[in-house]
């Protein structure tokens, strides 16, 4: 059963590697943001798994720690994003 | 019993891992931001939460299925409002781009 | 199976490492970082580093992002024009990584195999502690001297912060409420918070006898504080209120005094007597977990930026 679940987890991570890097690289700069909610979901699942296949409880809590903070990250960021959009437009409308 | 269990997490586990595959899918092949938020959200989602069911029968106590069970639950309280936020600049931004 | 997932999370720590150092603009490499700081935290998990995954998550996944990007809007405020680096700096930060990146591959590659270590005389004298996680042994019993001093250079990093601020709004309050507060964003400072000091609550706990303790508590509810003052649900306090004051100071102030009173009843600067070492412990840890978080808060506030209400 570990061996099952490790597997899984490569998987996962595999998979959630590849959406990142099609996210990070987007030109469209609200895609970017999309990072961190992908890697916060992907990475919890991760976790989980291998704290199954190694036996280890305490993991649990870093992956409560990662969606509880993925949440955090993921509205900072749009604050960052709608006050540079607002600047960009602006910038846009002078000429 | 055993048997049972471990092919109930097999499958719980396995359709979980195909959820997320579909979310990339969907990342990598939709055509514009929204929908691919969407493909995002709802699919990894889904998959979490069938990957945190097939590995309940393997908690060694009653908490630390709870404490599982609250993964899934601040992923769907922090997947809903981060979409809506995303989903609110993007849409914002569309009209004038 | 588990080289496998190690080859994978390696990989994409480096392409990730290589895409932020690579990133054109500055919000891109942010969210690089931050998304860097989430899988370091899947490497220190397979390293069995638990304690420092919880911090690595909490940290770079949490307050840094924050930080990083209040201070990218603020440089692209005030500093529109000529940022770009010229080359020759960008050459110099190249030679001075890779310098850096050789010198810690010749170190680690050159380590005795196996190396030395002091995990075992920590784990045989965990007994007289009463604690069950060696970590949290080691950062408030065996070199807790340490301990007290990176709290104490915790403090003196938010001295410099606030000494930024000019006169006439010195002791004022910092602004991090944004000009307008999307719906989703008062939605989640409403409904996370709680959920964020449970968490808080259970990670401080826990701390004694499994991975977690004061330094992720008081990150988590720092941030939490922040998202509340974020959505601006409560605005950020005056710099200069007394009991603002107190809470950043009350953690090393109970810290020192404990190590002052183990002249009197131990022998010593931060000895504890035998036997009670635990309550004076989780004691201290209660008290710097508050002064954390207020730490950590303020620092990623910033400056006042509101003139001080008499």
């Amino acid at each position: 059963m570990p061996d099952f679940l490790t597997g899984a987890a490569v998987f996962i991570l595999v998979v959630t590697g590849l959406g990142l890097f099609r996210v990070l690289r987007s030109q469209v700069a609200v895609e970017r943001m999309m990072a961190v909610q992908l890697l916060g979901t992907g990475g919890a699942a991760v976790i989980l798994l291998l704290g199954t296949a190694t036996a280890s409880d305490a993991l649990t809590d870093v992956a409560l720690l990662l969606m509880l903070l993925s949440a955090f990250s993921c509205a900072a960021f749009t604050l960052g994003q709608s006050s540079s959009a607002t600047a960009t437009e602006r910038a846009e409308e002078k000429p | 019993m055993t048997g049972f269990v471990d092919a109930f997490t097999v499958l719980a586990v396995g359709s979980g891992a195909i959820f997320f595959l579909a979310g990339t899918l969907g990342l990598l092949r939709f055509p514009d931001t929204l929908s691919r938020l969407h493909a995002l959200s709802k699919a990894d989602n889904l998959g979490l939460g069938l990957i945190v069911i097939g590995l309940l029968p393997h908690a060694t106590s009653v908490s630390a299925g709870l404490k599982l069970a609250c993964v899934w639950l601040l992923a769907q309280l922090s997947a809903a409002t981060a979409s809506q936020l995303i989903a609110g600049v993007a849409r914002n931004r569309r009209p004038r781009a | 199976m588990n080289a496998l997932l190690d080859v994978v999370l390696v990989a994409g720590l480096l392409a990730l490492a290589l895409h932020v150092a690579r990133a054109r603009d500055d919000q891109g490499a942010i969210v690089g970082f931050i998304a860097f700081g989430f899988l370091l935290g899947l490497g220190w998990v397979r390293l069995a580093s638990i304690d420092v995954a919880l911090t690595e998550a909490a940290i770079g996944g949490g307050v840094t992002g924050l930080l990083l990007l209040r201070v990218e809007a603020h440089t692209r405020d005030s500093s529109a024009p000529d940022r770009t680096a010229r080359p020759i700096t960008i050459a110099a930060a190249a030679v001075l990584c890779i310098a850096v990146t050789a010198g810690l591959a010749f170190v680690i590659l050159n380590l005795p195999s196996p190396p030395p270590t002091q995990a075992p005389a920590a784990a045989a004298a965990l007994d007289a502690t009463g604690l069950e996680n060696p970590v949290t042994a080691v950062l408030l019993a065996y070199r807790a001297l340490d301990t007290l001093l990176e709290k104490v250079v915790l403090i003196l990093a938010l001295v410099g912060v606030w000494s930024l601020a000019p006169d006439h709004l010195w002791g004022g309050a910092p602004e991090l409420r944004p000009a307008v507060v999307p719906e989703p964003l008062s939605y989640l400072a409403r409904v996370l918070p709680p959920f964020g000091v449970l968490i808080a609550v259970y990670m401080f706990w826990v701390g004694a006898d499994a991975p977690g303790g004061t330094f992720q508590a008081g990150t988590i509810l720092a941030a939490m504080w922040l998202l509340v003052m974020l959505a601006g649900l409560r605005a950020a306090p005056d710099t200069r209120r007394v009991t603002l004051r107190l809470l950043l100071i009350v953690g090393p102030a109970v810290f020192l005094a404990v190590g002052f009173l183990g002249f009197a009843m131990a022998g010593g600067f931060l000895a504890y007597p035998a036997g009670a070492a635990k309550p004076i412990i989780l004691g201290i840890e209660a008290a710097l977990t508050l002064s954390i978080a207020v730490t950590l808060g303020m620092l990623v506030s910033g400056p006042s930026k509101r003139a001080p209400t008499s």
